[in-house]
């Protein structure tokens, strides 16, 4: 029983993973992709006459049904059987947030900074709001995110899913090291 | 029916995403600071796993189950692809979170990611409001 709780190395999460892609093509050659569900929720909701948005979103909504399920396994795993333990980082991360004033360690998400309080100060404001913002516009500006380009565009051999996934990285990277830590100090 | 089996598949990969710790803010801290193999290690387990399975998808011409070919159309380049990405990799750091962990985290009873999760449907409809006049 104890195992259910306990989080999984990260070979057994990485196979899992990969075979959603073959999963979702033999069951009705769909490529797998997350963030264009972002799309087709803003096209059902409000298009507003946009060329980009303007178009049947029913005529394919397996992918609503994907992100339906992934919420789903975020239940299962982080409520039904959520680990009890804090996530077993390298004491040198800790060190390094705590330094840059992150004092929960705790769950998935550290609760001192993302919390409702936190969205109406600057720091809560930028790391909930805009960090989403950008999130959402910049993987339909590179038309996809991890999923769609860092594991089904590299693993089907397409070099610019490779750009796309080394820019995700560097990105990330650039931030967290410049950007991040002047937040976390507001 | 069909669709049942895709919200199964989405909850086998959101399990493996929560319980591999993907959605966790702290495991991607981890990860842009090179101080953990953990995510890098689900990477470079998922990519071979997906390719080997579409290399003998390939191989040995399997369908799919109504019997139609498995084609996977290219992904043309365009500079998006690096401004967008570079915009999403800004995003991520913040946030800790990709579109598929916002899901999971939602689920997982992170109710602030919900905020999160408006943020990117309005980033979204922004770039689709402004499209036309971003190089593409």
């Amino acid at each position: 029983m104890e195992l259910l709780y306990k989080p999984w190395p990260w070979y057994v999460a990485g196979i899992v993973i990969g075979l959603s892609v073959p999963a979702l093509l033999l069951l009705d050659n769909k490529k797998l992709g997350v963030s264009s569900t972002l799309k087709q929720i803003c096209a059902a909701c409000y298009p507003a006459n946009i060329p980009f948005l303007s178009y049947d979103w029913k005529k394919d909504t397996w992918n609503l049904f994907f992100v339906a399920g992934i919420l789903i396994g975020g239940l299962i795993g982080g409520v039904l059987f959520a680990n009890p333990e804090p996530v077993a980082l390298n004491p040198e991360t800790v060190v390094v947030l705590s330094d840059q004033g992150v004092t929960t360690f705790r769950g998935l998400l550290p609760g001192d900074l993302f919390n409702w309080q936190s969205i109406l100060s600057i720091k809560g404001f930028v790391l909930i709001v805009l960090g989403g913002f950008m999130v959402g516009f910049g993987t339909r500006y590179a038309r996809g995110c991890t999923s769609g380009h860092g594991i089904m565009g590299l693993a089907s051999l397409q070099w610019p899913s490779l750009v796309a996934t080394v820019s995700f990285f560097v990105g990330g990277i650039v931030f967290t090291h410049l950007v991040l830590p002047f937040i976390l100090s507001l | 029916m069909r669709n049942i089996l895709f919200l199964l598949i989405g909850v086998i990969f959101g399990l493996a995403l929560t319980k591999g710790e993907a959605i966790s803010w702290y495991r991607m801290q981890e990860m842009f600071h090179f101080q953990s193999f953990h995510m890098y290690g689900i990477f470079t387990t998922a990519v071979p796993v997906a390719a080997l399975s579409i290399f003998i998808i390939r191989k040995f011409e399997i369908r799919s189950l109504d019997g139609a070919v498995i084609d996977i159309p290219n992904k043309p380049y365009h500079h998006g692809l690096i401004i967008g990405g570079l915009i999403f990799g800004f995003g991520w750091a913040f946030t800790g979170a990709c579109p598929g962990p916002l899901y999971a985290l939602i689920g997982a009873g992170y109710s602030v990611t919900i905020v999160t999760f408006a943020a990117a449907l309005l980033g979204t409809w922004t770039y689709g409001r402004f499209q036309a006049y971003l190089p593409d």
